[in-house]
């Protein structure tokens, strides 16, 4: 169970310190890539879960799709203007106040909810592997319990890619 | 657990150095092929044959100059073909070349490692593969090689989805994600493969699989990336030495990859055309008899001097594989592997048979074409499929 924690560490401290290089990089290729860390970092927690869908899934879409074309979009627009300038404002007392606000409101709920949190008892039996595997059950359970959200999800998507064609299409003309 | 060790080392081993072998030979196979193509004989100078121009040519890589550009992105631009080239053969490590085999006691695949969400796996790194060239040609900070980057990340990403739509119909006839067990629905005969078998026969699926995949590696017709007429070399113009061959390398490699998934996919992988019983044993001893005669008659009707020498020498090389594939100890592991690399091999023969033919297209005519026919046509072989397979199941 060794390497099992020290892998867990691993993958959190790809995706924290990921995620505040992400954001701390002047140059927006760098954080760019420092966030698809941070996505990997995600993949990796997901695959301790056994949860190798999701595992792949989270690779093939975020890592692979949607970085790329922030990626894209990066390199088509002409950053160097902006990352010379200064980029960060000094409005320190209004960010601090939001953090405050947004960290006692993260307190209160984790409070309200302590009783739903478990902290694995060491030694405890550790669950029996799945007869299916992670991709079955995932599917049989979005095709069967979760049908209408799945569907209604989807719809939105189309609804989205539509409108977003139509605007693009106004602009040309 | 001992021995699981020493058997995965041994086999990563020999998958390394047949890999990387196969890398090296396949370049001189594609120059030969076009070659053969446009009249003329090819590599022909160093060894017979040209047959020695691959260890040639890597000696020159190697001791070039090793050039970084002053005015590159230096950690990304260095991390860029590491990238191309740990992704491209990595996706090797889930793709099974044989069915299991005992070798000295210890019963093994003949396979790294068989994930069951292997075809996902080889999409996921392969989705991965497109930050190399984009990196590349970011980092360079050249306008040719920037250009080049930003043009296979739009292709790449484009042709990722008919691609994958078209690996999502066979899977529902086999019903697996792991790419061991996809061949094993396929086994017996030609009407059992995915490309033929009810109750929809995935030969749409097989094409558009096809044309995404010379997309997905960057080949022509859709070599845009580097179209050396408009783009100098594309994303690798600041490239030299072993960097340059490593975008090079992950080239050859995706193609290598792209046909081990067709033919798993779609061509039964390692199982014979027609059952051992109607002789589909004998088919290899055949190819290589006659291989070994042609030589011979050639060697003894020398269009060149030096080829009485060499001409007999590969038909007895040829003699000798027919006769090893007729001893029985070795026929249950060289049959599954010669089925395997024959059609891997007439896959990757395909990729440079289209490059000695068809002209590059134009970039509105690649995006139009992926967007506007290849996708549509994907998602309705996908939907019959899914009806077909629902009716029928």
């Amino acid at each position: 169970m060794l390497i099992d924690t020290v892998l867990f560490y691993i993958f959190a401290a790809l995706v924290l310190g990921g995620g505040i290089l992400t954001i701390t990089r002047r140059n927006a290729v760098h954080s760019a890539m420092w966030l698809i860390v941070s996505l990997l970092g995600v993949a990796g927690l997901y695959l301790q879960q056994q949860a190798e869908f999701l595992f792949a899934v989270q690779i093939v879409l975020y890592v692979g799709g949607i970085m790329v074309l922030f990626l894209f979009v990066i390199m088509l627009v002409n950053l160097d203007q902006a990352a010379r300038e200064r980029q960060f404002n000094r409005h320190w007392f209004v960010a601090l106040v939001a953090v405050a606000a947004v960290g006692a409101e993260i307190g209160y709920f984790i409070y309200r909810g302590r009783t739903g949190f478990h902290i694995a008892e060491l030694g405890a039996p550790i669950a029996a592997p799945h007869a299916l595997g992670n991709t079955e059950m995932l599917a049989d359970t979005l095709f069967s319990e979760y049908l209408l959200p799945f569907e209604i999800a989807s719809l939105l998507l189309l609804v989205a890619v539509v409108g977003a064609v139509v605007m693009a299409k106004k602009r040309i003309q | 657990m001992g021995s699981f060790f020493v058997i995965t080392v041994i086999k990563a081993a020999i998958v390394f150095a047949v890999l990387m072998t196969t890398l090296a030979y396949l370049q001189w196979v594609e120059r030969k092929v076009i070659a053969h193509i446009q009249v003329r004989p090819g590599p022909y100078r160093v060894g017979p044959h040209g047959l020695l121009q691959p260890l040639a040519d890597v000696i020159k890589l190697i001791t070039k100059e090793d050039l970084v550009p002053s005015y590159v992105n230096k950690p990304l631009y260095l991390l860029a073909p590491f990238l191309a080239i740990t992704m491209a053969l990595l996706s090797i490590s889930v793709i099974p070349f044989g069915p299991t085999i005992d070798v000295a006691g210890h019963r093994t695949w003949m396979q790294l490692t068989d994930l069951n969400i292997g075809v996902l796996f080889v999409l996921a790194v392969s989705s991965m593969g497109v930050y190399g060239i984009a990196l590349g040609g970011w980092a360079s900070n050249n306008k040719y090689a920037l250009l080049g980057g930003l043009r296979s990340s739009a292709q790449m990403i484009s042709y990722e989805l008919p691609l994958s739509l078209a690996i999502a119909a066979p899977l529902l006839l086999s019903n697996t994600l792991s790419l061991r067990h996809l061949v094993g629905t396929q086994a017996g005969a030609i009407w059992h493969w995915n490309v033929f078998r009810g109750p929809f026969p995935q030969i749409f699926s097989f094409i558009i699989f096809l044309i995404a995949a010379f997309a997905e590696t960057n080949r022509v017709p859709f070599d845009l990336p580097e179209a050396e007429n408009e783009l100098v070399a594309g994303f690798h113009t600041e490239y030299s030495s072993m960097k340059f061959a490593s975008f090079f390398m992950a080239e050859y490699a995706n193609m290598i990859t792209v046909s081990c998934m067709a033919t798993l996919l779609f061509l039964g992988g390692w199982s014979a055309p027609w059952p051992a019983e109607y002789g589909s044993n004998w088919v290899p001893t055949a190819i290589f008899a006659l291989a070994g005669v042609l030589a011979l008659y050639h060697g003894l009707h020398p269009a060149r001097r030096r080829d009485r020498l060499t001409l007999p020498v590969f038909g007895i090389v040829f003699f000798g594989i027919a006769a090893i594939f007729q001893l029985a100890i070795l026929q249950s592991w060289l049959l599954p592997l010669f089925w395997f690399c024959a059609k891997t091999g007439a896959i990757l023969f395909a990729f440079m048979w289209v490059r000695g033919t068809l002209p590059r297209f134009r970039y509105d005519q690649l995006m139009g074409f992926t967007w506007k026919f290849l996708f549509p046509v994907a998602v309705l072989n996908l939907l019959v499929t899914a009806f077909l397979v629902a009716l029928v199941g």
